[in-house]
């Protein structure tokens, strides 16, 4: 997309087209206790963390929506959640309007709609099989779902792919270890695409790279989205990547979206108090002479989790309701105070 | 400079391979004076860790300093012996890493690894030694420090524990401090805390720091001078807002053009294209050539050295000047 233009989903998806991808009360508790025997020999009790709680989020076709938030805030695990790389302990996942790993929906509407989802990691390092060559891994997706069988077809659609995201396809020989951490991120992308899927889960695409290649690589990411039409759910902790790439923005605290806004909205006017101290810890680089206030406090204990409002004793506009009364979602914000218009 | 702290002069640093010597640091000069942050950055594999890491003394075998000499106020440091670098090194020079798992002992309790620093560098008694345990962790920022000091590691979150490194690294009042990527680990708002903190005691205590970052946002934050690295040599060193806002070696425009900003919108990032070359295949001339929009035939032929263009000074045969060089306006 060109500079000056509005971006496509500015606002919440029209109505008419049903989003592709649709999240409801999504929730996982982690139980974290010792084993059962351990703690009957101690008599600890059991220790559950709610790494994900009541997550609602929508996605339109050919958006991209992102998850920020601290580390720990549930990110990774609504993604692999997502995927059906984990399961959920309560909630609901469409794709297309068919969810995911219903029984009741046929094995082969299940296959066709797995096809349609990937998912590209952090760590372009450790998620390359390093004893595969780049053409075993590029093509892996497309013969495990049976895109293609003819081993003619297969080897040009790896070319292709290569080619596609900036890579030689006489590179499909080599092996991971003969690639710096961006190229690799690029083999990533091309096993992602391999089966045409509609929709990428990307959990922190970039966050091993440097700010150069990561250019690169977000650069590809735009330019695919374009031609391909896909979508994407886009998780970093970086907010600059993440206002560069986003439609829309949901933030995470603690397992919960406290905001749920188009991108341009919550960084011109971030409405909670938490992603107001978000926004703010961000180094400027136009503005680096000031002096900023340092973010209060760090992110509580997820297993003891505070009462009410997560937010509240870091929260500087922190009122008795908060401590008692978890706040609803409202026009995209969860926050007593902003409900209530007194912030 | 005269007030220079930490002065490097003509680094060189090899990795001995089967086939021959790797010139991984290829001539680096710079100074850091009192209270001075340099930041360092450049792209991953351009020597920045290496830097820091022949500065602290512990550069390993293959690798080895080979030739150069790097000054600790006035006093060379390079060529001491192994035990009285020791010495040097957290005495006059504290160090930050990454991983704040990596410098303290997951066994021992937070008060008895200070107060063990602290007694290794100065003659104090137990209790004289837990008094200034106590100080160091308030001055880094823990609340009830006092408590504290009985806490093991894993009690700690990921920036309590940074801090407690800090606090390691200031235990002996060293001179100078090398952060390599003390932040990166860390939320951006516990990063926020460090940097506030660290630009802190740079004020307070006159210590000189060099900090080495990916992170460009951090170098605005807190750094007076930056150093661009690029294939093992600086490219370009200067005060921190005109090496930000006025880059003159093309391939600081391109790093700093290549940053998302909060205000970036979707507007395309501009890239450079291609990637660092490795260290057995440094081209000819100036290294980043094959990748330089604005190459001439001389660059691939002589090598470029740093001279001076206003404030700054960037080791390019047609740098980026006046008005041409507002990349980021
Ligand atoms: N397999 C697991 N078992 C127990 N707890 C887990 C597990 N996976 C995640 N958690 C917990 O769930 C919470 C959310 O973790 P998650 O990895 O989703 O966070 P994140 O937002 O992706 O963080 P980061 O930015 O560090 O990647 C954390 O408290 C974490 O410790
Ligand atoms: N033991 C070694 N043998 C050979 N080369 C090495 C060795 N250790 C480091 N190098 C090389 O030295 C160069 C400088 O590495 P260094 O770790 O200083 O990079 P860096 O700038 O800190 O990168 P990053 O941003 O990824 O941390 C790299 O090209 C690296 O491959
Ligand atoms: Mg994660
Ligand atoms: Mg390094």
């Amino acid at each position: 997309m060109s500079e000056g233009e509005t971006p496509i989903a500015a606002a919440v998806p029209p109505a008419e087209v049903p989003p592709l991808v649709r999240v409801s009360d999504l929730r996982k508790v982690f139980d974290v206790s010792a084993s059962a025997l351990e703690r009957m020999m101690s008599g600890a009790p059991r220790r559950l963390v709610t790494a994900v709680d009541h997550v609602t989020f929508e996605i339109g076709r050919g958006e991209t929506f992102a998850l920020v938030g601290e580390s720990g805030s549930g990110k990774s695990t609504v993604a692999r959640m997502v995927v059906g790389l984990l399961e959920r302990s309560a909630g609901r996942v469409t794709i297309d309007g068919t969810a995911v790993d219903d029984p009741a929906t046929p094995r082969a509407e299940r296959q066709a709609l797995r096809r349609k989802i990937q998912m590209i990691f952090q760590d372009p390092y450790a998620s390359l099989n390093p004893r595969w060559t780049v053409g075993r891994i590029v093509a892996e997706p497309v013969v495990t779902f049976g895109v293609l069988t003819d081993s003619r077809a297969i080897e040009r659609r790896v070319g292709e792919l290569l080619a596609l995201v900036g890579l030689a396809p006489a590179d499909r020989v080599k092996y991971p270890h003969q690639f710096s951490g961006g190229q690799r991120q690029r083999i990533a992308i091309a096993r992602a695409l391999s089966a045409e899927p509609a929709f990428i889960v990307c959990d922190e695409p970039t966050s091993a790279l440097d700010v150069s290649v990561q250019a690169q690589i977000l650069n590809l990411m735009a330019d695919l989205q374009d031609r391909l039409g896909l979508t994407y759910l886009f998780i970093s902790h970086n907010l600059a990547v993440v206002r560069h790439m986003a439609d829309r923005i949901g933030v995470l605290y603690l397992g919960r979206l406290v905001e749920v806004r188009p991108a341009r909205a919550l960084f011109d006017d971030p409405r909670h108090p938490y992603t107001r101290m978000l926004i703010e810890a961000v180094p400027d680089l136009e503005a680096p002479s000031v002096v900023r206030d340092p973010a209060r406090g760090e992110i509580p204990n997820p297993i003891d989790p505070p009462t009410g409002c997560h937010f509240h004793p870091r929260c500087p506009h922190v009122v008795e309701r908060c401590r008692r009364e978890v706040p609803a979602l409202l026009d995209g914000v969860a926050c007593h105070r902003v409900a209530d218009g007194s912030i | 400079m005269t007030d220079s702290v930490l002065s490097v002069r003509d680094l060189v640093i090899e990795f001995a391979t089967r086939r021959g010597p790797l010139r991984a640091i290829d001539g680096i000069s710079f100074d850091i004076a009192k209270g001075e942050v340099l930041g360092v950055v450049g792209e991953s594999g351009a020597g920045k860790s290496l830097t820091g890491t022949a500065v602290i003394g512990l550069v390993e075998p293959p690798g080895r300093i080979a030739s150069g000499e790097i000054r600790l106020a006035g006093r060379r440091i390079d060529n001491l012996p192994r035990d009285e670098m020791r010495k040097v090194r957290g005495k006059q020079i504290g160090m930050i890493f990454q991983d704040p798992l990596t410098s303290l002992d997951p066994l021992m309790k937070i008060g008895d690894q200070l107060i063990e620093t602290i007694r290794t560098h100065a003659a104090m008694t137990w209790a004289q030694a837990r008094d200034r345990a106590v100080f160091l962790l308030e001055e880094v920022g823990i609340p009830a420090a006092a408590e504290r000091l009985m806490a093991h590691p894993h009690e700690f979150s990921g920036g309590m524990r940074q801090r407690v490194v800090i606090a390691l690294a200031l235990a002996a009042g060293p001179d100078v401090v090398v952060a390599d990527e003390p932040t990166t680990a860390l939320d951006v708002s516990v990063q926020a805390q460090i940097i506030a903190l660290l630009r802190r005691l740079t004020r307070d205590h006159g210590m000189a720091v060099m900090l080495i970052t990916h992170d460009m946002g951090v170098i605005a934050q807190i750094a007076d001078r930056v150093a661009v690295m690029y294939a093992g040599r600086i490219v370009e060193i200067g005060p921190v807002r005109e090496v930000i806002g006025r880059p003159h070696h093309p391939y600081t425009a391109g790093l700093m053009g290549s940053i998302p900003s909060l205000r970036s919108d979707h507007a395309r990032l501009r890239q450079i294209p291609g990637s660092m070359p490795r260290l057995d295949a440094i081209p000819q001339g100036c290294a980043f050539n094959p990748r330089c929009d604005r190459v001439l035939d001389r660059c691939r032929v002589e090598r470029p050295q740093l001279a001076s263009f206003d404030r700054t000074a960037a080791a390019c045969f047609d740098p980026i000047l006046g008005h041409d060089a507002e990349v980021r306006a």
